[in-house]
């Protein structure tokens, strides 16, 4: 069993902890120095390798929000793996949010690295301490539904992932690597169940632009504020966590997206959008911030639901975790 | 009953034990006790959905129809299903009688794949030997969950004696046969589920002394029926679920 050790009494591969405070400020100074340039040469942070405080905390608070956002991510299309129109299309959805929890567990254990065990992460994530993508606070009310989170929110998380995999925290980036592969067929299935929709009766179509109209604008904010509200950008670039703006990830996903639904005939709700043909970018309207604001303060329309449905799995499986803890002690114990 | 019907219905049986059991595991994706209990029960359910396609298409085809797996799983109705019945029971999101509702139900169904792969039929053996290996995991890992469950804490042993009682009724019903039976066995295509009794009762029986458990006594009530179509009144949600979309939209494809 995995879980049955993992706690910090022992400890694996984790990154230098609380060492700073022995050092010298002369000393700390060098090592700065040596990790910036060790970042400005491209080359990747490891566990082991000296590191800021203030990186080390801004990973840990990004990836474990990362992975958070995998496993809530779970629940929305989860909702509809037992309603799914076809064994072929059960199987498929059912994989796609196995390979969810699969991604949450790989970034948990990349986090790890940085020293906070998994159960502590996941004991934030249920206080509401730790966040997680805002696009899972939105429910999901038809199967077209099931094809807009493949389509739009797995294709926003490649363009986020595929920049994440050259970020220079050496297990985050190797994570990425992994994850974008899956991302990607998630993303082309998504797309499928929305042309076939888009193929197929008035009520299909209809089911498909509804389900558009509602996660075009949810999916432009998963890539955050405009950068000019973004209070963590200047110092994640300086480290290349980050390695582009928000706003030019999101102009990314907007001009490899909406040739996607002009060909299966699905209309981008939006009246501002519009080509450029000197900038070579979709010009498009103003984002609702105030209602993202509103979403990841808590107030979004299934912000509560989340939390509930995964602080009652957590609280339901509480006896599990504790008669496998008993019955691997159990087991050690008699063999020695 | 004509040679060609038995061995559809024989399929169907199969196909929706897998189906129903799949769709059982599959409302647990999102909600299980640890993110790799998550990882393994939809495996699971994934295996099962395969057996299960695999077998409604070669019931498909011998029904010479032009009907699809997706018309065998999505447009009966619960008195046309010949599942048995325990894999329609549901768990109330207690682990303990997921896995032991998994466990009982594979220790048959891997004894008789097992014997399947020597079947004069050549699919049914064919997809008896793929089925086989995920079964033969499914035993184990299920198994497993039931010994720690049972020599876990005080807690964990009470609830998964509970579930015990709750679905050991179900287990009988997993011996009965019917005319189906009878003729295919002659032919050489099924076995006969009689001879694999004690074996399942062998496995079941070393893995209960393994978590502590003792079987209800005998003598209680037993279900019977879900092979000629009598079943428990879950599957009827069930079915209104998994059915719903092919049904509220009979012209459209997915």
């Amino acid at each position: 069993m995995h879980f049955v050790n993992r706690n910090l009494a022992n400890p694996k591969q984790t990154s230098n902890i609380g060492m700073e405070t022995t050092l010298s400020v002369e000393e700390l100074n060098k090592r700065e120095a040596e990790f910036d340039a060790k970042i400005a040469g491209g080359k990747t942070i490891e566990p082991k390798d000296w590191m800021p405080e203030r990186y080390r905390k801004q990973l840990l608070r990004m990836m474990s929000q990362h992975a958070h956002s995998e496993v809530v991510g779970m629940l929305p299309e989860g909702n509809w793996i037992t309603r799914a129109p076809s064994l072929a299309r059960k199987a498929v959805l059912l994989a796609k949010v196995q390979d969810e929890a699969g991604h949450g567990l790989y970034i948990y254990s990349a986090a790890e690295t940085l020293g906070m065990d998994r159960s502590e992460m996941i004991d934030q994530l249920l206080s509401g301490k730790a966040k997680y993508s805002s696009i899972f606070n939105y429910p999901t009310l038809s199967w077209a539904d099931i094809g807009a989170i493949g389509w739009l929110v797995d294709g926003a998380a490649i363009v986020n992932q595929t920049v994440l995999a050259k970020c220079s925290y050496g297990p985050y980036s190797r994570a990425m690597l992994r994850i974008c592969k899956e991302e990607n067929f998630h993303n082309k299935q998504g797309y499928q169940i929305m042309a076939y929709l888009m193929r197929g009766t008035k009520e299909q179509r209809d089911m498909a632009q509804d389900a558009m109209n509602r996660f075009w604008w949810p999916a432009l904010m998963m890539f955050g504020p405009s950068d000019t509200n973004s209070p963590n950008s200047a110092d994640l670039m300086k480290w290349k966590v980050k390695l582009h703006s928000n706003d030019d990830l999101r102009q990314r996903f907007i001009d490899r997206t909406v040739p996607q639904a002009e060909a299966i005939g699905l209309r981008i709700p939006d009246d501002k959008l519009k080509w450029n043909e000197s900038t070579r970018h979709y010009e498009f309207g103003e984002i609702n911030w105030a209602e993202f604001n509103q979403v990841i303060s808590g107030n979004g329309p299934c912000n509560k639901l989340r939390m509930k449905q995964r602080t009652d799995a957590h609280n339901n499986g509480a006896w599990v975790r504790e008669a496998a803890a008993a019955y691997s002690a159990k087991k050690a114990a008699s063999k020695k | 009953m004509i040679l060609n019907d038995a061995l559809k219905e024989y399929c169907l049986r199969i196909a929706d034990n897998s189906s129903i059991l799949a769709h059982r595991l599959s409302e647990w994706s999102g909600h299980g006790p640890i993110l790799e209990e998550d990882i393994a029960m939809s495996n699971m359910a994934l295996d099962l959905i395969g057996q299960a396609r695999g077998f409604y298409s070669y019931a498909a085809t011998l029904e010479g129809k032009g009907r699809t797996e997706d018309d065998l799983a999505f447009r009966r109705d619960a008195r046309e299903f010949v599942n048995r019945n325990l894999v329609e029971q549901p768990d109330h999101k207690d682990f303990g009688t997921a896995m032991l509702r998994s466990f009982l139900y594979s220790c048959l169904s891997y004894l008789q794949f097992r014997a399947l792969m020597n079947s004069k039929d050549e699919t049914i053996s064919g997809l008896s030997a793929k089925a086989i290996k995920e079964v033969t995991y499914h035993v184990r890992h299920c198994g497993d969950w039931v010994v720690r469950l049972g020599d876990g804490t005080e807690e964990s042993h009470r609830r998964i004696n509970n579930s015990l009682e709750e679905l050991w009724m179900y287990t009988a019903e997993l011996f009965e046969q019917n005319e189906v039976d009878a003729l295919l066995v002659k032919e050489g295509i099924a076995v006969d589920l009689t001879t694999l009794k004690q074996d399942w009762l062998n496995l079941v029986d070393e893995i209960f002394t393994q978590a502590k458990l003792t079987k209800p006594a005998e003598g209680g009530y037993q279900s019977s029926g879900g092979i000629n179509g009598m079943h428990t009144e879950h599957l009827g949600y069930i079915l209104a679920e998994m059915q719903f979309l092919p049904r509220a939209y009979p012209d459209a494809i997915w």
